[in-house]
């Protein structure tokens, strides 16, 4: 890792001008880091080229788990470990199981997937966020383009390129 | 790229931008409190206070304390936990069904209605807990561990274990999708924090927030994480009453051995939770100023879903009248027959008033846009509904089958007692949550407000 990341940051103040910017940015060859928004613009994943997030696979293998593991653990514990009489109905019946499992199903297939989530998005408590301009958060898109993958790209370069894409303001932004 | 009707009215009015959303939300976070908010709190920590004396009596004493006797063994406890779960189905009907369904008007009031959520199941999960006697035993007592005072486990076959299960599941499910939603307003909060110089308070809410930056990634990986919590928690909702709604089904009490029960009770949780959200929502619109993203729309809508809500708990009580003559099963017919003239008449005709009648006031438009008459229906829409569990529960079992049993509940002042803690828990968490927490969920009112102003 080098100590000095410098990088260049568009600001974009509206959603249809970011996603038009977005592709002509991509289409001069330029990879943008990543496009920080306050709020979920829709298109955003298709023009920057995302692959669609894998975490309904993670949510459904969860909720399996739950599934099994709600349907075993009272078989065992009803059926085999301590089998009691009760109004003289089966030890191992599955329809009275059914809400336990339904319930341990959608536990763990929310925990499972919110955990996942965190996981993948790097999201800590104690994290402090590498921040390209501060009002991403509140009305700004904003676009980071990192000078070390862009080599051939001087800043100039890239500041005109984004303020002809849209770009209210173009800044220069370096971390230590 | 969203289709905009000309002819729908907008979802947040007074020509708000996205930078606005921000400052009228986190206004309220950053803000010393105001002195209504000091004497709301004020009055809910007396509530509290009282109320946790009334609690430490009950744990000394034991429940005998209560009004319980041998044949009503269940009365204002169950009442209270009932009413409480009901209240608790709106935030995550709101939040899951209608984002499902792509209501956008749920937007502006799905953060108060989730937070109300969880702080009304967490006082529907003290009776229980309270009713076990020893609370410090009831949180393992439920759950299924090898036992060490002989090895036994917990009795799947029965509902009151469904119980714990759908209602603990329910509760961290809806904490979650809850804290889920709130994590980038957090981050709002923060960023303003550090423009404003605040260094604290900027350092919390970037823990609360766990570091939230808005990358596109992480915006379409939790779009998706809350497409399918939505998912989960829609039959999650509809389960928990349901089974709530066994706890009496499947016992052989009259009054209580009905299948219509568990699409009544879930109904009666609609209608009773959208009444504490209208309740609390239009406090909060008053207090923080937020007329403009709270709308007479979005009260409007909400009382229709009263009407719908409330005319099915109607038809089901019919229906449950009809059914006992019927049937031709004396109990049953017994049972209802007592109900409607027996020395309960004036609980059950108050029921009857309050969630027959009353909702349907708000076919006329006045009513249901008149924010006046609304809050004072959705409090007597409570009181309706808090006197259906009491009906249900109390006047089937104060007839039991040996007349020689017959007798009536009176409740004690550790009954009314216990119900007041929970009153204090309710308020106090939820001024705790309108002071600290944003109250209306700022990330979505701004994708909302770009795709409603600019294109019109």
């Amino acid at each position: 890792m080098e100590s000095d990341k410098h990088f260049v940051v568009g600001i974009f103040d509206n959603e249809d001008v970011l996603l038009s910017g977005i592709k002509k940015v991509r289409d001069s060859g330029i990879k943008i880091l990543e496009v920080y928004s306050p709020f979920p613009v829709h298109g955003i994943e298709e023009a920057l080229g995302y692959k669609r997030s894998r975490l309904p696979i993670a949510a459904f293998l969860f909720g399996l788990t739950g599934t099994s593991l709600g349907l075993l653990m009272q078989i065992w514990m009803m059926g085999y470990d301590w089998p009691m009489i009760i109004g003289g109905k089966n030890f191992a019946s599955l329809p009275p199981f059914i809400p336990v499992i339904f319930e341990l199903t959608v536990l763990l297939s929310a925990l499972g997937m919110v955990g996942t989530f965190m996981i993948v998005s790097d999201m800590k408590p104690y994290k402090w966020p590498r921040q390209f301009d501060i009002r991403s958060t509140d009305d700004k898109h904003v676009m980071a383009i990192d000078l070390d993958v862009n080599a051939g790209k001087s800043k100039d370069e890239l500041k005109r390129l984004l303020k002809d894409s849209g770009a209210s303001e173009a800044n220069e932004k370096s971390f230590d | 790229m969203q289709a905009t009707s000309a002819l729908r009215e907008p979802l947040v009015t007074g020509g708000k931008t996205v930078k606005d959303v921000s400052h009228d939300i986190s206004r309220q976070v950053e803000g010393k409190p105001t002195k209504l908010w000091l004497m709301a709190m004020a009055v809910s920590l007396v509530l509290l206070l009282w109320g946790a004396y009334c609690c430490a009596m009950l744990l000394w004493h034991g429940i005998g304390v209560w009004g319980l006797n041998k044949t009503v063994g269940w009365a204002w406890d169950i009442t209270n936990f009932v009413w409480w779960v009901g209240i608790g189905h709106a935030g995550t009907l709101i939040s899951a069904i209608l984002l499902l369904f792509r209501q956008r008007w749920r937007m502006s009031i799905n953060r108060a209605a989730e937070a109300m959520t969880i702080f009304a199941v967490i006082c529907a999960a003290s009776f229980p807990l309270f009713h076990m006697g020893r609370l410090w035993l009831g949180f393992y007592w439920v759950l299924p561990l090898p036992n060490a005072f002989g090895s036994l486990w917990v009795n799947f076959n029965s509902p009151l274990l469904w119980d714990v299960f759908a209602v603990s599941t329910y509760f961290i499910v809806s904490l979650v999708f809850w804290y889920v939603g709130l994590i980038p307003d957090f981050a709002v909060i923060r960023d303003r924090a550090v423009v404003q110089g605040n260094n604290i308070r900027a350092q919390v809410y970037n823990a609360l927030s766990f570091g939230w930056q808005g990358g596109a990634k992480t915006w379409m990986r939790y779009e998706s994480v809350a497409l399918i919590l939505a998912g989960l928690s829609t039959p999650l909702v509809l389960s928990v009453h349901t089974i709530v709604s066994m706890d009496f089904a499947t016992s052989v009490v009259p009054g209580w051995h009905t299948t219509i029960f568990p699409p009544y009770f879930v109904a009666g949780a609609i209608f009773s939770g959208f009444a504490m959200v209208l309740t609390l929502v239009l406090v909060t619109r008053k207090v923080f100023h937020l007329e403009d993203y709270i709308t007479i729309g979005h009260v409007e809508l909400m009382n229709i879903i009263i009407i719908v809500t409330g005319s099915i708990v109607g038809i089901a009580y019919i229906t449950e009248l009809f059914i006992a003559w019927y049937s031709g099963v004396e109990y049953e017919g017994y049972a209802f027959y007592n109900r409607v003239s027996g020395p309960y008449a004036w609980a059950y005709w108050s029921m009857m008033t309050c969630n027959v009648i009353s909702p349907q006031l708000f076919w006329i438009k006045k009513i249901r846009t008149s924010l006046v008459a609304t809050f004072v229906l959705s409090i007597v829409v409570n009181i309706g509904m808090w006197f259906e569990r009491f009906v249900i529960i109390v006047t089937s079992l104060h007839r039991d089958y040996i007349p020689s049993s017959w007798t009536m509940f009176y409740p004690t002042m550790y009954d009314i007692g216990q119900y007041i803690f929970t009153f204090g828990i309710f308020f106090t968490a939820y001024f705790l949550f309108s002071k600290f927490f944003p109250v209306v969920n700022m990330a979505e009112v701004k994708s909302i407000i770009r795709s409603t102003s600019e294109k019109s």
